[in-house]
């Protein structure tokens, strides 16, 4: 068995609202290995950006609940902010969404990544060069560093983004829907970005939060699908697009369009109804209410099992 | 029925509007009735502002619009509310579509007034539930709710039966489905097919080109404010001719097709982004 | 994931409407507005002490059977049961004016605030929808009366008008305090005009005074209630500074002219405390409550404020 850079022990974050407790995560465990890249792929409101940002420091209204955290063998304090902000950008770290937002709009980048880089507790002229370097590996000129955020298109942010989250070679790095924003040609340059770091060894392992199945298609080792707070089916990624197990899984892929499938000749099909609240969730599978396949025993929440090496699903069904 | 001949939109840009940015740049295109007509660009294309600019929400600084023959530009008053009776469009955001301290069906009301002055009660709601029915949504669901409580993919689809209320015979189809979730996306796109089959003509704006292709019967592909291809769809998708087209389907991620990976990781030359 | 995307999230499905009690399953703005506002302390307190002026100001006169300017008692007494508040330096009954001035003081708050609201909120209004020219034209509107030196036209005035009643000093306050109120809704109208819910008000054959009335102004109903009482509280500050340094009415009392009588005649070094302190706490602690109403109010209606 490979080294695992992190595992995930029944994970359970829930938010805090004026009506209860939303319960957004709900019992998650998996493991990402050495130098792994792994698609997190859900709709919204699945639990992914919430699993994305407990994996960094939770925040204001969120609670940990349940389970334990474990990056390299050691434990995280993910319930504890004070504590996690020794880890954040060495050790774990996260491209946000939104660059825009990521950057103070009133600073120049290079001053913003000196100061990023104080606050850590490493010497910015250390590493200068190395920043630049790999500036030009994205596509970076050297004098961006020059120039304010507003000047720099959504695309290039990320990518600036990228670099900073990434310079002090964390062994996990988050990246949540980086190219959501981003033009066609844009993303695939991000996404190739993100692979090219990690054959580099600049970051261990990746985790990439998306809804977007086709473009994780493109650049992941494996393929975590999630459904209302639960992992439904995790495999190596060409498993899952070819030979996906859960019904959930299934029905997600024959929902995608692609070029070559037009409307009068194969009609696509949705799946029907919507997740379950999360704030008093069902009992048993909660897929239940949407799943063509389901039986009685569906009544009983399924676990999450290997079906085969490196293939779990969550699916009575299916195991 | 809906053609666009040369229209420009310029915009003054710049400190005392010294400069001048081009959005749009002697677009010309058609949609016939019962057509489904793509356009297709990334942000920055201009297409927003085309879909605009034929629901005259935006003026058009050059060129003509011209719908069944007449200018759009010269209507005012009641001849301008008449072209929305035939023409509406329908939005990205579905949260933003609607006045967040009203109820939702509120956008159905506002109909009332100026189109159906002479239904009573009794009329009026039952239009309302036919239109609500044809676009697959159960009244009793819908109606009386707040924005917040019903989902995107509902939202959205009550926007297409706020313009099917009008008998149109053309939609505005801006980007409607981009901020719905992959299996909601379906059931949309799936309901305009439907009333393209029963005559309504579409454009369809859209920055993905798996969309464009599932629906269209011709792509117009949009770049920095211009045309730079059109034709049927199956052609354009199937043997693109300008370098544009086929590089934007070179780097559309797919199922089942991996991307040619290159060796080193540069950024797209001259991105717009 | 936000609180308020997880409320979304929670309410946004059929099930969670059908599931979760009538009580929790429509937490609209107005009824979670009305919420906190009952429990928000700031809110409550500042309510409460405008209240108990008000009281004051309506029945207070009706406890009196003297007029304010009469001379009814013997001059420069301290409080004492014939006298609430003691009696001025000529014999007037302090608290008769206390109460009679509170009624000025109210009313040209009411008048001088709502006139600066409405022409305000009209400016506002149709430079911020209508934008271009017309927005061009009411910014220099704007930012002329903005440059106006009130006080030398008030001088001026002064002058020419020999005798003055509160309603006209109303009406000149409420002339010359809008331009802020009119930048600031010209600037939200500008954002909200983007929207797409006014496209499609547009798109249902919406005229543009209907589109501002029914889909924008809504939408800043707080805003707008706050502005109305800051301009109240504005109004009631400047008629006391105009009052005091003798621009105000010439007949009738207000507080600022209580105040001022009270410095013209030395009541502060003769120690005649009662003539000035109640006229000059009375308008320290209208103007108080109404700003920290205001504070209060933006946190009732600001989610991202709201203490759980």
């Amino acid at each position: 068995m490979s080294a695992v850079t992190l595992r995930v022990d029944n994970l359970k974050v829930w938010y805090r609202t004026l009506r209860g407790d939303v319960q957004a995560l709900d019992g998650v465990s998996f493991g990402v290995g050495d130098g792994e890249l792994v698609g997190l792929a859900g709709e919204s409101g699945c639990g992914k950006s919430t699993l994305g940002k407990s994996l960094i420091g939770l925040d204001a209204s969120m609670r940990h609940v349940g389970g334990t955290v474990e990056l390299d063998g050691k434990e995280l304090p993910i319930g504890d902010p004070a504590r996690m902000s020794g880890f954040r950008f060495k050790e774990v770290s996260i491209i946000p969404q939104y660059a825009m937002s990521a950057m103070n709009p009133t600073r120049r980048i290079g001053r913003m990544v000196a100061e990023l880089l104080e606050s850590r507790g490493v010497r910015s002229a250390g590493v200068h060069d190395e920043l630049l370097r790999r500036l030009a590996l994205v596509g970076l000129d050297a004098e961006v560093l020059d120039r304010y955020p507003i000047e720099l298109s959504g695309g290039m942010k990320q990518r600036m983004v990228m670099v900073i989250s990434t310079l002090l070679n964390p062994s996990l790095l988050v990246a949540d829907e980086i190219t959501s924003a981003l033009d066609v040609s844009t993303q695939k340059a991000v996404a190739e970005a993100l692979v090219d770091f990690r054959d580099r060894d600049y970051v261990k392992s990746t985790i990439i939060i998306t809804h977007d199945l086709s473009l994780v298609y493109q650049i992941a080792d494996s393929i975590i699908v999630m459904y209302a707070g639960k992992l439904a089916e995790k495999a190596p990624t060409d498993t899952l697009v070819a030979a996906p197990r859960h019904p959930y899984t299934r029905m997600l892929l024959a929902a995608l369009p692609e070029v070559g499938v037009r409307h009068d000749t194969r009609r696509l099909e949705g799946i029907p109804g919507s997740p379950p609240s999360l704030l008093d969730p069902p009992p048993g599978c909660r897929f239940r209410d949407r799943c063509p396949l389901a039986f009685a025993k569906c009544a009983e929440q399924p676990p999450f099992t290997e079906v085969a090496p490196d293939h779990l699903v969550a699916c009575w069904k299916a195991s | 029925m809906l053609s666009l001949e040369h229209v420009d939109k310029r915009y003054r840009v710049g400190t005392f509007g010294g400069r001048e940015l081009v959005a749009v740049r002697d677009v010309s295109l058609a949609v016939r009735p019962g057509e489904v007509v793509s356009l297709i660009g990334e942000s920055g294309s201009g297409k927003s502002t085309i879909g605009r600019m034929i629901l005259r929400l935006t003026p058009a600084s050059g060129g003509t619009i011209r719908f069944d023959g007449d200018d759009v530009a010269g209507f005012r008053g009641a001849r301008l509310r008449a072209y929305y009776g035939n023409v509406q469009g329908v939005f990205q955001d579905p949260f933003s579509s609607y006045n967040p301290v009203f109820k939702a069906d509120r956008a159905l009301e506002l109909l009332r007034g100026p189109y159906f002055a002479g239904l009573d009660d009794r009329a009026w709601r039952a239009r309302v539930a036919a239109s609500l029915e044809a676009v697959r949504l159960d009244p009793g669901q819908v109606l009386d709710k707040y924005p917040h409580q019903l989902s995107g993919g509902q939202l959205q689809r009550m926007l297409v039966a706020r313009a099917l209320l009008l008998d149109i015979r053309l939609l505005v189809a801006d980007e409607i489905i981009s901020m719905l979730d992959a299996s909601t996306r379906i059931d949309v796109l799936n309901l305009l097919g439907d009333l393209k089959a029963r005559g309504l003509g579409i454009l369809f704006i859209t920055h993905d080109l798996s969309l464009g292709n599932y629906l269209s019967d011709t792509a117009v592909i949009l770049h920095r404010g211009e045309v730079v291809e059109t034709g049927p769809t199956a052609r354009v998708f199937g043997r693109p001719e300008h370098p544009y087209t086929r590089s934007l389907l070179a780097s559309l991620p797919q199922l089942h097709r991996k991307w040619d990976r290159t060796g080193a990781v540069r950024g797209p030359a001259g991105e717009g982004g | 994931m936000s609180v308020s995307d997880a409320e979304e999230l929670a309410a946004a499905t059929p099930a969670a409407a059908a599931a979760t009690p009538a009580t929790l399953a429509t937490a609209r703005a107005g009824r979670e507005a009305l919420y906190f506002a009952r429990r928000n302390r700031k809110l409550l307190v500042g309510l409460a002490v405008v209240l108990v002026f008000l009281a004051v100001a309506l029945v207070g006169p009706l406890l009196t059977d003297h007029g304010p300017n009469e001379y009814v008692g013997p001059p420069a007494q301290r409080p004492s049961a014939r006298w609430w508040f003691g009696t001025t330096m000529f014999g007037q009954d302090v608290f008769a004016q206390f109460a009679h001035g509170l009624r000025a003081t109210f009313l040209v708050g009411l008048l001088g605030g709502g006139l600066a609201a409405a022409i305000g909120m009209l400016i506002g209004f149709a430079a911020g929808y209508r934008g271009g020219a017309v927005d061009e034209a009411l910014n220099m509107l704007t930012n002329v009366v903005l440059v106006v030196p009130t006080l030398a036209v008030l001088l001026v005035i002064a002058t020419y008008l020999r005798v003055r009643g509160v309603v006209p000093e109303a009406v000149f306050i409420g002339l010359f305090s809008w331009p802020w109120v009119a930048r600031a809704i010209r600037a939200q109208t500008f954002s909200l005009r983007s929207r797409d819910f006014v496209d499609l008000a547009r798109l249902s054959g919406a005229g543009g005074a209907r589109i501002v009335l029914r889909e924008i102004a809504p939408n800043m109903s707080s805003y707008l209630c706050m502005t109305f009482i800051l301009l109240f509280g504005g109004a009631v500050l400047t008629a006391a500074t105009l009052d005091f340094i003798g621009l105000g009415p010439t007949d009738g009392i207000s507080l600022g002219l209580m105040m001022n009588n009270a410095v013209l005649w030395s009541a502060l070094p003769l120690g005649m405390w009662w003539w000035f302190v109640p006229p000059g706490l009375g308008i320290t602690m209208i103007v108080g409550s109404l700003y920290i109403m205001n504070v209060g109010l933006d946190e009732v209606f600001n989610p991202k404020l709201r203490k759980l």
